[in-house]
């Protein structure tokens, strides 16, 4: 199995001395290529299983493997893309994009012109002179994820990047992100709270509940690419989802003919 | 509220004028002799003269120099250590409790021992600017560091940037909002103090200026050399100010700073 979570906790000891559990015996297999969503509301241990996965915590019991290897620290194969962009601000764009390129290839302008490649990669050619502040809150995503694929990793981590956009905005983005997921066949792993972009986004939805976090339910989503958000059966999965989290009303009324 | 630069410029001409007015009708009542109260003519005149004669430009070269001197190396010295007392919480623990002490001694109580330790010349009031200079920016610079947001020491780590291209890469840019204003204090304090200093032990320089034209009992010159004193430190602030705007706006942060 390419990424391996088995038996995993997190703890917190809290300031008055109290335990609280993020995130309690989680078990998960996920396979090369695939696009898996952390669906769940706040609470629910989503980002920490994120974190762990990204080597940025450690584990209170069990483990993260990855094609058999212990998770421990971070690394460029696994690049996290945070929901506030984690751009440097007194960078201009193709610098940002250059970052991860430093230490790997010495050459500049061998490095800048794998910079630009990614920054048309995602549409941003005519910015790339531009400072973060600059620019919108969607621009600035996409130069996070020309800066995460500049340095081909084969695993991205997505900490709720599309939480801070607009609706309209969001919705062009996971398209977009669908997009380069195709292209470069990367391993995706997405966190949200937003049930009908994790319907959109997923080969598989991993719905997780809050106290303690747990992962209550795993649901395949069977659809072809590229998804239609108003079609019978992207409703009919997201009606699955919405009845897994019990947020469907059950219905008493009494019928008559 | 902003107001408009040509409303701005009236306020400021008002402001003198009315000041400069009051001067000249004390000195109209006639009740202070002009020793010791010189007239505004009289010290427009002394700059006149000042400038003419040259002495203004090598006394401002020269304190110039000193100036730049005593505060660019307290700026990289402060922000070196302040850089690694930052990210090492162990050490600064102990350093703390020193800077502490030392922080609000007077440079110039330093005076007796800089003579002793550096003799006279130039380098007694480098020395002073250096210790006016240092405290501020050393501070900044270590609260700056422990105020960089986790978000970049992330990045840092995800992406591989290690020592020390992650100190001067990533904590000194992102701490460097933090430190902009402890470089601003400086600047202000470091010119109270390159004048002191100049005072006390210099041969040249506009605190000798004013020394020597005490000497000569010349009230109006100094009273020229304390406006042009007050000039031209307003002239840097200004330009601190200018290059903090320069970068707020690029990075689309807020440096705040002084005034």
């Amino acid at each position: 199995m390419y990424i391996k979570i088995e038996g995993l906790s997190r703890t917190y000891v809290l300031n008055n001395g109290h335990k609280s559990v993020a995130l309690e015996k989680v078990d998960l297999e996920i396979q090369q290529g695939e696009f898996i969503c952390l669906l769940g509301p706040s609470g629910c241990g989503k980002s920490t299983l994120l974190n762990m996965i990204a080597g940025f915590e450690k584990p209170s019991t069990g483990s993260v493997n990855i094609k058999g290897e212990l998770v421990d620290k971070p690394s460029v194969d696994r690049i996290t893309i945070f929901q506030n962009y984690g751009l440097l601000p007194w960078r201009t764009v193709v610098k940002n994009v250059e970052l991860g390129l430093e230490a790997k290839i010495p050459d500049k302008r061998k490095r800048r012109e794998i910079a630009e490649e990614y920054i048309r990669l995602v549409g941003l050619s005519d910015y790339k002179k531009h400072h973060p502040a600059q620019l919108s809150g969607g621009m600035q995503q996409r130069v996070a994820l020309a800066r995460a694929l500049a340095v081909d990793p084969e695993i991205l981590l997505m900490d709720e990047p599309l939480g801070a956009l607009d609706a309209m905005t969001r919705m062009n983005m996971q398209e977009e992100i669908e997009r380069l997921w195709l292209e470069k066949q990367k391993t995706i792993i997405f966190v949200t709270h937003d049930i009908e972009e994790a319907v959109f986004l997923a080969d598989r939805i991993v719905m997780m509940t809050p106290g303690p976090g747990r992962i209550k339910s795993i649901i395949d989503v069977p659809l072809a690419r590229k998804r239609d958000r108003t079609s019978p059966d992207f409703l009919k999965i997201r009606d699955q989802v919405f009845a897994g989290f019990e947020l469907k009303g059950v219905d008493h009324t009494e019928y008559y003919l | 509220m902003r107001m408009g630069i040509f409303r701005k410029t009236a306020v400021v001409v008002v402001s003198l004028s009315l000041l400069i007015g009051v001067w000249e009708l004390v000195v109209l009542t006639g009740r202070f002799a002009p020793s010791l109260l010189p007239s505004p003519a009289k010290v427009a005149a002394g700059i006149g003269d000042l400038i003419s004669d040259g002495s203004l430009i090598s006394h401002l070269g020269v304190s110039l120099a000193r100036f730049a001197t005593g505060y660019f190396s307290a700026s990289v010295i402060g922000m070196l250590l302040g850089l690694l007392f930052g990210c090492y919480k162990r050490i600064w623990a102990f350093i703390d409790p020193i800077v502490q002490v030392l922080r609000p001694v007077s440079p110039i109580a330093w005076f007796p021992f800089i003579v002793l330790w550096f003799g006279i010349g130039d380098v007694p009031a480098i020395v002073i600017i250096f210790i006016a200079a240092f405290y501020p920016v050393l501070l900044s610079t270590v609260s700056g560091v422990r105020k960089v947001d986790a978000i970049y020491l992330k990045v840092a780590d995800n992406f591989d940037v290690r020592q020390p291209k992650r100190l001067f890469k990533i904590i000194l840019p992102a701490a460097f909002p933090f430190i902009a204003n402890g470089l601003h204090m400086a600047l202000g304090s470091a010119w109270v103090f390159l004048v002191a200093g100049e005072m006390v032990g210099a041969q040249s320089g506009l605190g000798y200026l004013i020394i020597d034209a005490r000497n000569s009992l010349r009230s109006d010159l100094v009273l020229a050399g304390i406006i042009l004193i007050g000039v031209s430190g307003l002239l840097l602030d200004r330009l601190i100010r200018l290059l903090e705007n320069g970068i707020e706006k690029q990075w689309g942060v807020s440096l705040g700073g002084g005034t």
